[in-house]
């Protein structure tokens, strides 16, 4: 694919959202006796290769990915870079 | 006569349940739709079953909600034709936007399959007519993601306008947070649209409709959904 682009898209829960595979891992973590350890919450990382070499178009698709399918905005948010 | 239609998503198990379920109840089997088809067959009720479409992959329901079959099943719905989503089928409805708020992993991180006792908060519905306001019922759960999260505006609309059907609570009907199995905001177990007539509900009334099952608590539902519709032709 010539000047393709690829997008790293970030799914994370709302603020307020309960997050119990977080705090499943917080525990394992501090049960390694790790310290200096705080809360932790789990998100979604998602890459996708575009056939798209302008920038302007490869972010309506990607908002139009995240909005329709790839996020739920009642309990996540999103960001992403396109590079 | 009851026309009900029940769609079947790859990944749904409990499709031939509710299948049989509504045929013992009712007497009227249903028609079973692929999920891939273009359209409904004109339906009295729409049932989207539970199960694991899609392997749960992304989110519970998610890809679902994105099936052929839901563009004219949420037309339909807008229109007025009655849906029941049970356990996934709740999910799907939650992320095809017919019902507000969302299906998020158990407080407890654990898959929970047992009965558990329900409060009915509303019998004027499509789907719970034949239930009595207040009355405590037992019906099984079996998720692992069934904690229903809405915001607090959200939420207090649904209780304001009457749309929480079912709550989960103890024997004697309280609904303490230790009756919530799973985390669920509001101890909701089961909530309908602005009319009535989409109802989505995390437990499964399809398991326990005859004394054989070991219940008959979750049959009203099945009654209810053919009354109404005799009703609405009479």
């Amino acid at each position: 694919m010539k000047d393709a682009m690829k997008a790293h898209i970030k799914i994370t829960l709302k603020n307020g959202v309960l997050d119990p595979q977080g705090k499943a891992i917080e525990g394992a973590v501090k049960g390694l006796g790790i310290t200096g350890v705080g809360d932790v919450r789990q998100g979604k990382y998602i890459e996708v290769d575009l056939a798209e070499s302008d920038p302007a178009k490869a972010k309506a698709i990607v908002e139009q990915m995240c909005k329709d399918l790839l996020a739920n905005t009642v309990i996540e948010n999103y960001s992403y870079e396109i590079g | 006569m009851l026309r009900a239609s029940v769609i079947v998503f790859p990944g749904s198990n409990c499709d031939r349940d509710v299948q049989t379920a509504i045929e013992r109840v009712t007497g009227f089997a249903p028609k079973m739709v692929w999920h891939g088809d273009a359209s409904v067959p004109s339906s009295d009720v729409i049932v989207l079953p539970g199960g694991f479409s899609y392997g749960d992959y992304l989110r519970c329901g998610a890809m679902a909600a994105h099936s052929p079959i839901m563009k004219d099943v949420v037309a339909k719905a807008n229109a007025g034709t009655p849906v029941i989503g049970i356990c996934n089928g709740f999910q799907i409805l939650c992320e095809s936007g017919l019902l507000p708020g969302a299906l998020l992993r158990n407080a407890s991180l654990h898959f929970i399959c047992r009965d558990v006792f329900l409060k009915v908060e509303n019998d004027q519905t499509f789907f719970t007519k034949c239930y009595r306001e207040g009355e405590v019922i037992k019906i099984p759960i079996a998720h692992g993601e069934g904690n229903y999260f809405a915001d607090s505006e959200t939420l207090d609309r649904l209780e304001g306008e009457g749309r929480v059907a079912f709550r989960y609570a103890n024997e004697a009907g309280e609904t303490t947070p230790e009756s919530c199995p799973n985390g669920a905001q509001r101890n909701i177990a089961g909530i309908v649209n602005e009319t009535g007539r989409v109802l989505g509900m995390m437990p499964h009334p399809e398991r326990l409709y005859e004394k054989a099952l070991g219940g008959t608590d979750g049959r009203r539902v099945f009654e209810s959904m053919l009354l109404s519709t005799l009703e609405a032709a009479a």
